[in-house]
């Protein structure tokens, strides 16, 4: 089947609901499964929205990660060579298996369920500091931010004295409205910020994350100050800035829902389920991931070249009437059934197991803290992230009885 | 039923051990799957499928014997 194909077009941003995706990806899914897209770059490529195509497509190795020869849906490609060391994020085997074979047993359910008093502790003097200022609070910095910011910052080594800097780093480069210039400056920062630490680490060395990457002697050759640098600034990054979005957009959704919301309260034991259907729901990774297409590819008739550039739509796979019942449903005992908010394949999130067990640390014990939590200025007012990689609310004003 | 595992394709997401802790640990060393219980008993054998779907790489395969 090889339909006339429609003028390529650029990727939909526009929401018309702010915790739906974009309209336009249902009649994309239901009339043109792969559909050309313009990138900013001038580029044309494809966007795939049903969620067997996005799965098949972050399975197949005919797919590449080199983000050096993607071209990105919402801005100029601004990836640089000294992006590189350690970014496994952006790498094809055999150079991705081996950075992230060092990696993942760091990462282990066991592992980081074994974080779970330390971060009932964070989470309690959070919510200590809360009620003891009184209604109403900004959810993002009283709560969202902090929380993962510092269990990530414990966990690899990082200062947390040093938040407001590297938060404000990742705020500017994960923005899609910075000129190249102040991306760049943003990102340069960091790296110089790593650099550091790293360096720093290698003389006083102690028993978190990157002291122990350098001391290990699995990698051989072991892994330089660049590598190190490179996979430091992807686990901060990705550790703090995911994370908190997901707390407050979650705590949003939950209070636009009030029956879900009371359910939640009642079974606080149904939160294992509840996390992973506001994962679903809210695709926090909003515009998706990108992929280049290694050799010429057949999907459902059409021909990917060697070369262009695939975006597999996160959010639209996650509402495919296909795969979910009643996608356009917030049900927190949704059985659990493959959402790809996490991505797909080898890349698929390494610190999964971290994101869920803050949040189901998180969103209980606010609820429980709060019984009367409630946003206080009406819901259209809350700003959101529609101008970021990372979606989510810029903040989220909140009250409470005393 | 009889679970495989392809474990060269593992990469540690841990999907199979938070889905079934029962038949699948993460290894100490490295992170990936160890296969605990091949023969999962009936009680089992759902969550042994729900793991291989939500597998990333395709690492854990069923097959149906037989035998219960
Ligand atoms: C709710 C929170 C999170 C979401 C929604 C999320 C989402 C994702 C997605 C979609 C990918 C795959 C990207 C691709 O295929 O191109 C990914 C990869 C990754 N994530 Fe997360 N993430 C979250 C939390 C975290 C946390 C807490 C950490 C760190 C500890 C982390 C570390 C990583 C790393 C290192 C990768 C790259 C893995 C690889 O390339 O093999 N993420 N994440
Ligand atoms: C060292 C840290 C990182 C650097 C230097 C970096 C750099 C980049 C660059 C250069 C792009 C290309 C498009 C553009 O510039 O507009 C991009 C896009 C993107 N990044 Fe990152 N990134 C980092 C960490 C992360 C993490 C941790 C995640 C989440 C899991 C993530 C998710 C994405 C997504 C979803 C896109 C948009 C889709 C795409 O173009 O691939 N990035 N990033
Ligand atoms: S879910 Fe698959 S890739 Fe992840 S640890 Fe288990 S077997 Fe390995």
């Amino acid at each position: 089947m090889s339909a006339p194909l429609a003028p390529a077009a650029p990727l939909p941003t526009h929401r018309t609901c702010p915790l739906d995706p974009p309209p336009e990806y249902q009649r994309l899914r239901e009339e043109q499964p792969v559909a050309p897209l313009a990138f900013p770059d001038g580029t044309v490529g494809w966007l795939l929205t049903r969620h067997e195509d996005v799965r098949a497509v972050l399975a197949d190795d005919r797919f590449s990660s080199a983000r050096e020869n993607a071209s990105s849906p919402v801005r100029r490609n601004l990836f640089r060579p000294e992006d590189r060391p350690g970014m496994l994020l952006n790498m094809d085997p055999p150079e991705h298996t081996r950075y992230r074979g060092m990696l993942t047993r760091y990462f282990t359910v066991r592992r980081m369920r074994a974080l779970a008093p330390r971060i009932e502790r964070i989470v309690a003097d959070h919510l200590d500091a809360m009620e003891a200022a009184g209604p109403p609070t900004d959810l993002v910095p009283a709560f969202a931010r902090p929380i993962p910011s510092l269990v990530i910052c414990e966990l690899l080594g990082v200062p947390y004295a040093d938040r407001e800097k590297f938060q404000r780093w990742t705020a500017t480069m994960l923005r899609l409205d910075v000129s190249e210039d102040e991306a760049w400056r943003a990102r340069e920062a960091l790296r110089t910020y790593m650099r550091d630490l790293v360096a720093d680490k290698r003389e006083h060395p102690d028993d978190a994350l990157l002291s122990t990457l350098i001391r290990a002697q699995d990698p051989d050759p072991a892994l330089t100050d660049q590598e190190l640098t490179g996979m430091g600034r992807l686990l901060l990054i990705a550790g703090h800035e995911t994370t908190a979005n997901m707390l407050a957009l979650g705590t949003y959704a939950l209070l636009s829902h009030p029956d879900q919301l009371r359910s939640l309260r009642e079974h606080p034991e149904g939160v294992g389920r509840a996390v992973e259907e506001l994962l679903r729901y809210l695709t926090i990774v909003q515009f998706g991931t990108v992929r280049v297409a290694r050799e010429d590819v057949q999907i459902h008739g059409v021909r990917i070249r060697a070369g262009q550039t695939v975006v597999a739509s996160l959010p639209a796979a996650n509402r495919d009437p296909g795969q979910f019942t009643e996608p356009d449903r917030l049900d927190l005992t949704r059985e659990p059934s493959q959402h790809v908010s996490f991505g797909h394949g080898i890349h698929q999130c390494l610190g999964q197991q971290l994101a869920r067990v803050e949040m189901q640390i998180a969103f209980p014990a606010l609820l429980r803290r709060f019984p009367t939590l409630r946003l206080a200025v009406p819901p259209e007012q809350v700003p959101m992230r529609d101008d970021m990689f990372v979606y989510g609310v810029h903040a989220l004003p909140l009250s409470w009885d005393r | 039923m009889k679970i495989r595992i392809d474990h060269d394709r593992c990469r540690g997401a841990g999907q199979c051990t938070l889905t079934a802790p029962e038949l699948f640990d993460q290894s100490d060393d490295d992170g990936t799957v160890v296969l605990l219980n091949e023969q999962p008993p009936p009680e089992l054998q759902a969550r042994a499928r729900l793991a291989a779907s939500l597998c990333p790489n395709s690492v854990i395969h069923i097959a149906d014997t037989s035998d219960p």
